[in-house]
């Protein structure tokens, strides 16, 4: 009985194929609507999180002062011994210091970021080698004039194709000679080039360039902590040691801030997931709109068709069968209607998500769920007017005009 | 001995409405129908002759008396049952032709098939062969825009027999044809009901198109007036 129903509903269709298309054009828009924003909106979520990711897991900051650009005293290389002794969890860690300054090279001349760290730095942030390699304990102990090289500043110092190792860069007094080259990072989750950067041991960059002077100038701790070890532990003991060795009173604020990368990453994700879901809520409502637009339509055919309908049922019909087959005219209307909004969805996303530059994640759970949700739509808004035909009188209807 | 009857009506009634706006379309008509008869039933408009045809084609209930068809009394069916019959016993055709517009003839023909749940190789079959017997098989592809009145009847006609219905029922057949084309779609009927034995009951209000049938009923107010038996039927060549 459902087979031949689809089959009536379909001759149906075809027999006036300009009003079907009218009628589930609302359905096509609505359904590649929230399709298209959800998918775009979910490549963009795994974007932050890859751009994130990419700073290193597990990383937690030490900075001075609440937020990120307060003034506050600095750490001192004690601090970060100490922290190394007694704060238990950590995998590696790492003090940091960074200048801005130009950089010279023989031929060209670039502003960039100049870090100063160790070397267990590379591995908290997940720096992979490129060309060369790292600098080594030893040469922090000496503070020897050596630097590793982001392949932003390797291209644009020495030039797209050059091995730069062994070469030297000018950096204020002082000369640094190319030891490495870090592999490629790409963007950071703030849009940063991270690659845009000059590594040096930080006795170097604390004795050449930022001068030498108070004990306390280590403007950030790295902490990298060990897999599965709960960091919000590691920032408890780190924010009661640094309260103790800044001589705290219980009452007073901490005078410095742990960032934790990962809750960092999280918050991000999570504000991407509700403006996602708001917007893909706006779509919904345009589907619904759809939904009136094809019972609007099935009303009218109703009203066109009655002689029709009057036939049927004289020819021996019941009334749940007329039911049937309009319902189905309905649900196969707007069916149509949700794969039409998909494959329109499909083109869109590939299209904007090169404008956007978020990249396009297939997802079928998205697909299925509009595509049942049109269906529902269609049986939902297309009850009334099914029953409103079956209930038709055949003497009346075969009088109809 | 007396043939059963194929219909057979008791004081059957039928009254629209209530109160001081009721009207009394049927007033108790007695009528037997014996299988195989073409009955003419004719009458002035407003004399009740379309309620009774809709009655008898089942398409109605009386609001009181008792209609017999092959000894089932469907005055105590429900709109499912007498929707059953419509499909296995009853053939319908119409003054308006009432084919569906944009739709072939042979798609036209086999609706009853499709609701009777026939395969496609089967209804194509049978809708066919009752296009053949109409005398149009050659257009089957065609729409009811493509055809001509009298084609149109003809795919009509062929719909009511697909499904091998025991009774025709005919609402001013000819109305809307000219006098040759009329003369054809009756000599069909005619011979629709002498070589497969279907009952015809036509409404009309052309004596020259109720000659046709071997008995004729008028009907006025509500109640029948005469019922004839022709001794000789009108056939043309």
């Amino acid at each position: 009985m459902f087979w031949n129903a689809f089959i009536i509903a379909l001759r149906e269709i075809r027999r006036n194929i300009t009003r079907s298309f009218l009628t589930v054009v609302g359905i096509v828009i609505g359904v590649a609507a929230v399709v298209t924003m959800v998918t775009l909106g979910r490549g963009a979520t795994q974007v932050v999180k890859a751009q994130i990711s990419n700073l290193g897991s597990n990383l937690l900051i030490l900075r001075p002062g609440q937020g990120w650009w307060q003034n506050a005293p600095r750490f001192s290389k004690a601090d970060v011994q100490a922290i190394r002794d007694q704060v238990s969890g950590i995998r590696a860690l790492a003090p940091f210091a960074n200048a801005n300054a130009p950089a010279v090279s023989l031929e060209h001349v670039r502003n960039t970021d100049i870090q100063g760290t160790t070397p267990e730095y590379f591995q908290i942030a997940n720096w992979k080698l490129g060309m060369g390699r790292f600098f080594n304990d030893t040469e922090v102990l000496e503070g020897a004039s050596v630097c590793v090289i982001g392949d932003t500043i390797r291209k644009e110092l020495f030039g797209k194709d050059v091995d730069p190792t062994g070469m030297k860069i000018r950096c204020k007094s002082m000369s640094l000679e190319v030891i490495g080259v870090t592999a490629v990072k790409g963007q950071g989750g703030f849009g940063d080039d991270l690659d845009d950067n000059i590594i040096t041991p930080i006795t170097t960059l604390q004795r050449r360039l930022t001068g030498r002077g108070s004990k306390q100038n280590i403007n950030q701790v790295m902490i990298s902590g060990l897999d599965g070890y709960p960091t919000a532990y590691i920032v408890a003991d780190v924010s009661s040691l640094m309260r103790e060795r800044r001589g705290l009173a219980p009452n007073e604020d901490n005078n410095f801030s742990v960032f934790d990368s990962l809750q960092l990453a999280d918050a991000i994700s999570s504000s991407t997931k509700v403006m996602t879901s708001l917007l893909g809520a706006v779509a919904g409502v345009s589907l619904l709109v759809g939904g009136i637009g094809i019972m609007n339509i099935m009303l009218v055919s109703v009203t066109e068709r009655t002689r029709e309908i009057g036939i049927r049922l004289a020819i021996g019909a019941r009334a749940r069968e007329v039911l049937l087959q309009f319902l189905v005219e309905a649900v196969t209307l707007s069916c149509v209607g949700g794969i039409a909004g998909i494959v329109l969805a499909y083109a869109l996303c590939s299209g904007l998500a090169k404008v956007v530059g978020a990249p396009f994640l297939f997802d079928p759970k998205i697909n299925l769920i509009a595509f049942v949700f049109s269906a529902a739509i269609g049986i939902i808004f297309g009850f009334m007017p099914a029953r409103r035909a079956a209930g038709l009188d055949p003497i009346d209807a075969l009088r109809h005009e | 001995m007396i043939p059963e009857a194929l219909i057979e009506l008791r004081g059957l009634s039928k009254t629209y409405g209530a109160g001081d706006a009721a009207f009394k379309a049927l007033r108790g008509v007695d009528l037997r129908i014996t299988s195989g008869e073409f009955v003419a039933v004719m009458g002035p408009s407003g004399s009740g002759k379309s309620t009774l045809m809709n009655l008898l084609g089942c398409l109605d209930t009386p609001t009181s008396g008792n209609y017999f068809y092959q000894g089932i009394p469907v005055e105590s069916l429900n709109k499912d049952q007498r929707s059953l019959i419509r499909r296995h016993a009853l053939g319908f055709i119409f003054q308006g032709f009432n084919l569906l517009a944009r739709t072939s003839a042979l798609e036209n023909v086999e609706l009853p098939l499709l609701y009777r749940g026939y395969s496609r190789k089967q209804r194509h079959l049978l809708a066919r062969e009752a296009l053949a017997s109409v005398g149009i098989p050659e257009k089957e592809r065609n729409t009811p825009g493509e055809l001509s009145g009298g084609q149109q009847q003809r795919v009509a006609i062929a719909r009511a027999i697909v499904t091998n219905p025991n009774t025709l029922f005919a609402d001013e057949p000819t109305g809307n044809l000219d006098s040759s084309t009329t003369r054809e779609i009756m000599e069909l009927l005619r011979r629709l009901n002498s070589q497969r034995g279907i009952s015809i009951i036509m409404v009309t209000h052309e004596n020259d198109v109720a000659s046709y049938a071997r008995r004729i009923v008028h009907v006025r107010d509500g109640l029948i007036e005469s019922d004839t038996i022709q001794s000789s039927v009108s056939s043309h060549h």
